[in-house]
């Protein structure tokens, strides 16, 4: 009985090995170093192959192959791109909108455990208009808007962009970049 | 011999090393652009392919408030309701696609460019889940 049962488990164990073989046989492929970092656009599982304009357009690899790298989202570091001159996308269709830029940082201290978060102004405004978090995602005084991770992981607050189009909340410390000791920290909670 | 592993402990590890694997290497199935938005509220009801919207695409020419303020795109993939109509009468897409700043109207396959069945919302691969993925 007792091997029996061990006969079990080592067939078992060979079932599982082989099918972990298997598995990596067939998925280590795209994970491989050579394997591209943007797939074509007939192949990104959304646009129709059949398309008739699916030729026109042009393959993400071909412009963000350009761009200063990333480990996430599109695989470019938008900031960095913008910061160092890599692209410079139009700031308005109306030459009476004017660009307001501000270079203001915002420590947030109420963040449990984690370190602190910065937010910086100067390049979220760079991309952003005031009015597109102001006032009524996000007040302008600080500390007056109560929000949680969990909020924002339901895709609220910062996860209106961050984790849709903006880089993924998967980065935590690029948010939560502000040790407690941190000279930065504010006298005052916010 | 045989009691080097006990059966349940080799078992047990070969079942969470599939796991891992499955959670890790798997995901092989395509990825679309991190940011990229289907609209099919209304495209396949009126018999044409979904519309993709790439964001890097765009964000390469214009900055997030050209759309999102002057434009007047809600931040939120599936809330705008946009007709053909007013992209035809120069508002939403419109107010670039027009001949003039970008291509025109008249190019319907270079947005109705998606698979057909898709459901509207935000897409693309290395942790692109729109909201409430986790």
């Amino acid at each position: 009985m007792k091997r029996m049962k061990q006969n079990f488990y080592t067939t078992l164990l060979a079932i599982c090995a082989g099918l972990l073989l298997s598995t990596s046989a067939v998925s280590v492929e795209p994970n491989q170093a050579t394997a591209p970092k943007w797939l074509p656009l007939a192949q990104d599982g959304l646009h129709d192959p059949e398309g008739p304009g699916i030729k026109i357009l042009q393959e993400p690899s071909e412009a963000l192959s350009q761009l200063p790298g990333d480990i996430v989202g599109n695989k470019v570091n938008w900031v960095r791109t913008l910061d160092k001159g890599f692209i410079d996308p139009r700031i308005n269709l109306y030459s009476n909108t004017k660009e307001k830029v501000l270079d203001l940082d915002v420590i947030r201290r109420n963040t449990g455990e984690m370190n602190m978060v910065r937010f910086p102004h100067r390049q979220h405004t760079e991309w952003l208009d005031c009015t597109n978090c102001h006032e009524w995602l996000f007040k302008s005084k600080a500390g007056a808007t109560k929000f949680s991770m969990y909020d924002i992981l339901k895709g609220e607050f910062c996860g209106r962009c961050h984790g849709a189009v903006s880089f993924p909340l998967t980065q935590c410390n690029r948010c939560h970049s502000v040790p407690r000791k941190s000279v930065l920290a504010p006298a005052k909670a916010n | 011999m045989t009691k080097t592993l006990s059966p349940y402990i080799s078992g047990l590890l070969s079942c969470t090393a599939i796991a891992l694997l499955l959670t890790f290497l798997v995901p092989t199935t395509a990825q679309a652009e991190y940011g990229d938005v289907v609209l099919n509220n209304r495209a396949e009801k009126s018999g044409m392919r979904p519309v993709i919207f790439p964001h890097w695409f765009h964000r390469i020419r214009f900055r997030c408030k050209v759309c999102h303020t002057e434009v007047g795109f809600e931040m939120r993939a599936g809330a705008n309701d946009i007709l053909m109509v007013d992209i035809i009468e120069g508002k939403l897409c419109g107010k670039c696609h027009n001949n003039k700043i970008a291509w025109g109207p008249q190019n319907c396959h270079l947005c109705h460019s998606g698979l057909p069945g898709l459901k509207t919302g935000i897409r693309g691969g290395d942790s692109t889940g729109g909201p409430g993925k986790w």
